[in-house]
């Protein structure tokens, strides 16, 4: 079933689904949350195209393929325990930035945790839209 | 870079996966990374073995998380052993040749799907936490169930399927009792457990989840009565596949038995092993009976592997420092032989079209050399002195005559003596007789079939011949399993730094 509706609500709804994400992803650390909730409600914004029935987008960011995500996702978790490793010390082991203040977000911790859940964040994206995909193709037949 | 070297083992292969997924994307081929990856990954566990050889145990606590609360990378001699051989297996594999499907998506993630083997089974070799062998276990499921269905044939699909659901079921007992275990000691670090083990008194629950950790890793390593799986769907796989199955993954368990049970589960730590030896001779019995009676080749050797875990498991279960040693000399022989012997099956198939080895024949004269790489390690198996199968046997009497296990020493020796005569069974049908009319005989495919067999022949006759030097490696490893301080020392000692 194709819904016209939707697919023109998705334009809209993706983007605010998409920023929700990240910002569900950075706050993981200390409060709930984190890469893998934030990779579900990041998938979210790409999966309302396809319910629309029209599937997803031929350009932009939204084009994006799922092994391209799982990729990108693994990569990144991998390359966070790096600095520990090079560090002399074990792998995965956490360094921190100096805390500083922005508005809006209050005081800002970056460390390689946070790259890690990133990687988490885009490995959840990828499999989450590879059994979206896959579920679809089954239907088709 | 002491710690480098601990976990890169894992790391080489995860690093790979990754970079073969992105060529894939790109619609490259991936067989030359990969290849070259697990050869920079043997020599790597060569260093490995050669330093813990030398300077002891290595150990890594991962995110600096010191043990018992963070996970650690525990590289005892035993584990640097079985990741070198099963880094060599990989390659050998490898240079056998995979059938591919074409190369970038249409390749079926082959290369990735054995990187990820192999990540999932150095994993479970160099762990020193429970719950990680929990997920090193699933990561090397998932891949080698992948594996096994990517020809997408229904018979394909019918084997991964029991092997997927058997295993599974394992998976969800080894969770229970791995939560058991936590919720009563609050650990779940081997050391550690092996140190507050020691201090309850309460025999139902250490033989509760003894048993449920032994039933688990007895599913994984195909024990009597828990490997229906095991012939039903390893013949199915592709040949060099089902080689690859049939070297590494049921030792994974022979392995996490021989971990746990030397360490956690002692009959010091109240825990009543005199049932694993009588369930090792079922092993042996039922699984050399099996292959007796197979006339398809590859589920004839099936059947084979597991009346040799039968024998490992039996090693475990006496126990003794002679024992334990031979144990480890004894997986690593019959890895070397029994992927070796699954190649040449392969290759017989190939040749023919049929896995039947009453219609094939007359290898002997068109193949010579495929005869000589079947024979050494046919007759290794089945114990013929001076081969690598002979010094391993003949050690684990010797423990069995000194604990005075005097049924085990009978069902030793009759069911190696059954092991040998499936294996002149072979030898007669394929190689020996005359080649039946009409048999097809079909050039082989892509790759290095008789590089890998030349390999394995090698690495068996090396373990035959230089048994001594190999043998002195497992009495080392041995000797830390059967003294569980030593162990402890190394893991928990690391706390200072």
């Amino acid at each position: 079933m194709k819904s016209h509706l939707l697919l023109v609500a998705s334009r809209f709804l993706s983007w605010p689904f998409f920023i929700l994400s990240i910002w569900i992803l950075y706050r993981g650390h200390n409060l709930p949350g984190g890469g893998f909730i934030g990779g579900l409600v990041g998938a979210s914004g790409f999966l309302f195209y396809d319910l629309s029935g029209y599937g997803r987008p031929k350009q932009g960011f939204f084009s994006l393929k799922p092994f391209s995500f799982l990729t990108a996702g693994l990569g990144t978790a991998v390359l966070s325990g790096l600095p520990g490793l090079l560090a002399g010390k074990g792998f995965m082991t956490a360094f921190w930035l100096p805390g500083f203040k922005l508005p809006l977000l209050g005081s800002v911790h970056l460390g390689t945790p946070l790259v890690f859940d990133i990687g988490v964040y885009l490995t959840v994206i990828g499999f989450i839209l590879l059994l979206a995909d896959t579920l679809a193709e089954e239907e088709k037949l | 870079m002491n710690d480098l070297m601990v976990i890169a083992p894992i790391l080489l292969p995860l690093m790979t996966l990754i970079l073969c997924l992105g060529l894939e994307m790109s619609g490259k081929r991936t067989g030359m990374v990969s290849l070259i990856s697990v050869g920079v990954t043997l020599a790597v566990a060569t260093g490995l073995v050669m330093r813990v050889a030398s300077g002891g145990t290595l150990t890594m606590a991962v995110g600096g998380w010191q043990p018992p609360f963070g996970i650690v990378i525990v590289a005892d001699l035993l584990a640097a052993l079985m990741v070198w051989i099963s880094a060599f297996v990989v390659l050998a594999v490898m240079v056998y040749g995979v059938k591919g499907r074409g190369h970038g998506h249409q390749s079926g993630h082959a290369q990735v799907l054995i990187q990820g083997l192999l990540l999932g089974v150095n994993g479970s070799f160099l762990t020193g936490d429970l719950f990680n062998l929990y997920v090193w276990f699933e990561v090397m499921l998932i891949s080698s169930f992948v594996l096994m269905v990517r020809e997408k044939g229904i018979k394909q699909l019918g084997g991964g399927l029991i092997y997927v659901i058997l295993n599974l079921l394992a998976s969800a007992m080894f969770l229970c009792g791995a939560g058991m275990l936590y919720g009563e000691l609050g650990t779940l670090n081997f050391a550690d457990m092996a140190v507050k083990l020691s201090a309850v008194d309460d025999p139902a629950f250490v033989n509760t989840t003894g048993s449920l950790l032994f039933v688990a890793f007895a599913a994984k390593a195909g024990l009597f009565p828990f490997f229906f799986w095991l012939p039903a769907s390893y013949h199915r796989a592709d040949p060099a596949l089902s080689a690859l199955f049939a070297g590494l993954l049921t030792k994974v368990g022979v392995y996490a038995l021989l971990r746990t049970f030397s360490l956690v589960f002692t009959d010091a730590n109240g825990f009543s092993s005199d049932i694993i030896l009588y369930i090792s001779m079922a092993t042996m019995i039922v699984g050399v009976l099996g292959a007796v009676a197979q006339y398809n080749v590859r589920r004839l050797l099936a059947f084979h592997i597991i009346s040799q875990i039968g024998y490992m498991v039996a090693g475990i279960a006496i126990g003794t420092p002679l024992a334990l040693a031979s144990v480890i000399f004894y997986t690593l022989h019959h890895i070397a032989v029994k992927t070796c012997l699954f190649l040449v099956g392969g290759v017989l198939e190939m040749r023919t079209g049929s896995p039947d080895i009453r219609t094939h024949g007359g290898f002997y004269k068109t193949d010579p050399w495929l005869a000589v790489g079947f024979l050494i390690p046919a007759l290794s198996l089945g114990g013929i002195p001076p081969l690598s199968g002979f010094w391993a046997k003949l050690n684990l009497m010797q423990a069995g005559v000194d604990t005075k296990e005097w049924l085990f020493i009978g069902v030793g020796l009759g069911v190696g003596i059954l092991t040998l005569f499936s294996m002149v069974k072979i030898w007669n049908e394929s190689f020996w007789k005359d080649a039946p009319e009409g048999m097809e005989r079909n050039s082989l495919w892509p790759g290095k079939p008789y590089a890998a067999i030349f390999g394995f022949c090698c690495l068996t006759l090396v373990f035959s011949f230089y048994g001594k030097f190999v043998f002195g490696l497992c009495e080392d490893a041995a000797d830390a399993l059967h003294d569980p301080r030593v162990y402890i020392e190394s893991v928990m000692g690391g706390e200072d730094k």
